[in-house]
């Protein structure tokens, strides 16, 4: 049994390790330069970051990518994910309340291919109709959205298919951390006069903040990594551009688009360079979310209702 | 004002719950509608057709399917589970127990591409002369970037329910003297073993339906082959590939397909939910 609990250990090492050792080639050749370095090009004298048949590198646009369409996630899923939660611990009829949690539970158990699936052929086309061209008129001014792209690929649709994928995980450990809120704060607040959003304003939210704040972060840390349903709407391309409408790449799906037909060892030991930096960074992220989430519920029943 | 105030919340909260439910509805309804109406007997039992011929099937993406996660739940399970025992029955409370409920956690949380990539560099890139498996695109390897992703989440479970096995059970065995293997491996994880059924199961749905770390271990195959040291087909990837295909025979397939993956995965589900709530240790108490 310890033989089988240390081997967890040996794991995780062993993946660490495995990362370091192979994108040695990529960190001596580019050192830190690589996560902000860009080229230009000659031809053009466009700014170039990825160039795998010159064998020069820069994550510079898959960094870019991962955090733009992950914060477009997050300010979608975070209201709606937060609004659920509400609705559910505090105001939902009893039988509804099952049925409900057990439908975002099954949101969480969709395979993420199958949302990519349904993002190419169903949200994408949406988006690329009826979507698109409301936002071109109406906020273009802002030249967040000034770029008509004829596929209806780029950050925004990542963005959304990565909101609808977080939100069973946000507004789960949301629900689990209000939940855990003793009702005598509910009362406290309710015998004051308070209605019921004050209620849950002052008596609920207030004191499941840092829990919410974690489950957020938690949200963020797997968007940050996910992988297929991304790659089949970002459009893959390694730019940068202001407009979300535009195509853009980021870290997990270069991974997944390039590893297995990577040209040279350069090209494959600054894609296993990138794998590392998503590693260290959902390690950050996710120890971050766990310890806020512990602080919270720690002592607290875990289902009180 | 404050009624107001209130009563908009509430109604925001509602839009919220319907916006939600939404995008769930709509992906159920288009598998539903798109998957079903072009399932049939051939998608069981033919592999794809050459582009241009109607038809075909992914039985060699089931059977692939099928083999790596038979090689995931052989190399996940038993590590899992024998780490969850650790955690709840021997390690509780030490310092030892907690950095491995942290690890299990982290890798948890690890992205499940960093996991193919990792495979690869252990696996795929490296060729050893005496160990099977090495050097090249391998079922066997995408097998085993899935069955590191089963454990932390089998890991877990098992020390969940082993805990909510009532210590009484535990003082009575010990006190007819029975040694304290004995007491673990046939009263407290046998009166568990329920729940750990379930959360395998629960593992296994998850990675049922992993794509990305196949992609450059198992790598894929549009043939028939159940040699693990070969590349093999997988549905998950099957679909990934179909879906951004041209054809839209190769589409009609990629619905049926996840129509297939996600039929399995919600009776998963379904299942661990059932038998959670109905209260797993009934034997117990």
């Amino acid at each position: 049994m310890v033989l089988c609990a240390l081997s967890i250990f040996g794991i995780v090492g062993l993946i660490a390790f495995e990362l370091v050792l192979r994108s040695q080639l990529s960190w001596h050749q580019f050192g830190f330069k690589f996560f902000y370095q860009a080229f230009v090009d000659p031809d053009t004298h466009q700014p170039l970051f990825w160039d795998p048949v010159n064998a020069r590198f820069s994550a510079l646009p898959f960094i870019y990518g991962t955090l733009v369409s992950s914060f477009l996630a997050l300010l979608m899923a975070v209201p709606l994910a937060v609004g659920l939660a509400i609705f559910l611990t505090e105001m939902c009829p009893g039988w509804l309340r099952s049925p409900l949690a057990f439908l975002t539970e099954l949101l969480a158990a969709i395979p993420s291919v199958i949302y990519g699936l349904w993002a190419v052929f169903v949200l994408v086309p949406l988006l690329r109709t009826h979507v698109n061209p409301l936002l071109i008129a109406g906020l273009g001014w802002t030249g967040l959205f000034n770029d008509n792209n004829p596929t209806g690929l780029g950050f925004l649709s990542a963005g959304v298919i990565l909101a609808i994928m977080i939100l069973p995980i946000i507004s789960s450990l949301t629900r689990e951390v209000m939940t855990a809120v003793p009702h005598s704060q509910r009362e406290a607040v309710l015998a004051l006069g308070a209605t019921r959003w004050e209620m849950i304003r002052m008596g609920v939210l207030r004191n499941a903040r840092i829990g919410i704040v974690g489950s957020v972060i938690l949200g963020l840390g797997r968007a940050l990594g996910e992988t297929m349903a991304v790659a089949m709407v970002i459009g893959a391309t390694p730019e940068i551009h202001l407009s979300l409408l535009a195509n853009g790449s980021s870290m997990a799906t270069v991974i997944a688009n390039e590893y297995a037909e990577a040209v040279g060892d350069m090209h494959l030991s600054a894609l296993t360079e990138i794998g590392l930096a998503l590693f260290v960074m959902t390690i950050v992220v996710n120890g971050l979310a766990r310890l806020l989430i512990w602080m919270v519920t720690k002592g607290a029943p875990a289902q009180v209702n | 004002m404050r009624g107001y105030t209130d009563h908009a919340v509430t109604v925001l909260s509602i839009l919220a719950t319907v916006l939600v439910v939404a995008p769930l509805v709509a992906i159920f309804a288009y598998l539903v509608f798109k998957g079903a109406s072009s399932l049939n007997l051939a998608f069981f039992t033919q592999i794809p057709k050459p582009v241009g011929e109607a038809g075909g099937g992914m039985a060699n993406a089931i059977l692939g399917s099928a083999l790596l996660l038979c090689v995931a739940s052989l190399m996940g399970i038993p590590i899992g589970i024998g780490g969850g025992i650790f955690l709840a029955e021997y390690g509780r409370g030490t310092k030892l127990a907690n950095g491995i409920r942290f690890t299990a956690d982290v890798l948890n949380g690890v992205p499940s591409i960093v996991m193919g990539v990792a495979v690869y560099a252990l696996i795929v890139q490296p060729k050893i002369s005496w160990l099977p498996f090495t050097g090249h695109f391998s079922g066997f390897s995408g097998g085993v970037a899935l069955g590191i992703m089963m454990i932390p989440t089998v890991c877990r479970t098992t020390e969940e329910m082993l805990l909510m096995v009532p210590h009484a059970v535990r003082e009575a065995a010990l006190g007819l003297g029975v040694p304290n293997w004995r007491s673990v491996l046939s009263i407290t994880v046998k009166t568990a073993s329920p729940g750990i059924i379930t959360g395998c199961m629960l593992a296994f749905a998850r990675v049922a339906g992993e794509t990305a770390p196949l992609i450059f271990t198992a790598l894929g195959n549009q043939f028939w082959s159940a040699n693990l040291n070969q590349p093999i087909a997988a549905l998950p990837l099957q679909i990934y590939v179909y879906a951004l295909s041209p054809y839209d025979d190769w589409h009609r397939l990629a619905w049926a397909g996840s129509l297939v993956l996600i039929v399995l995965i919600v009776l998963a589900v379904s299942l661990v939910r059932y038998v959670t709530s109905r209260g797993v240790l009934k034997g117990a108490s």
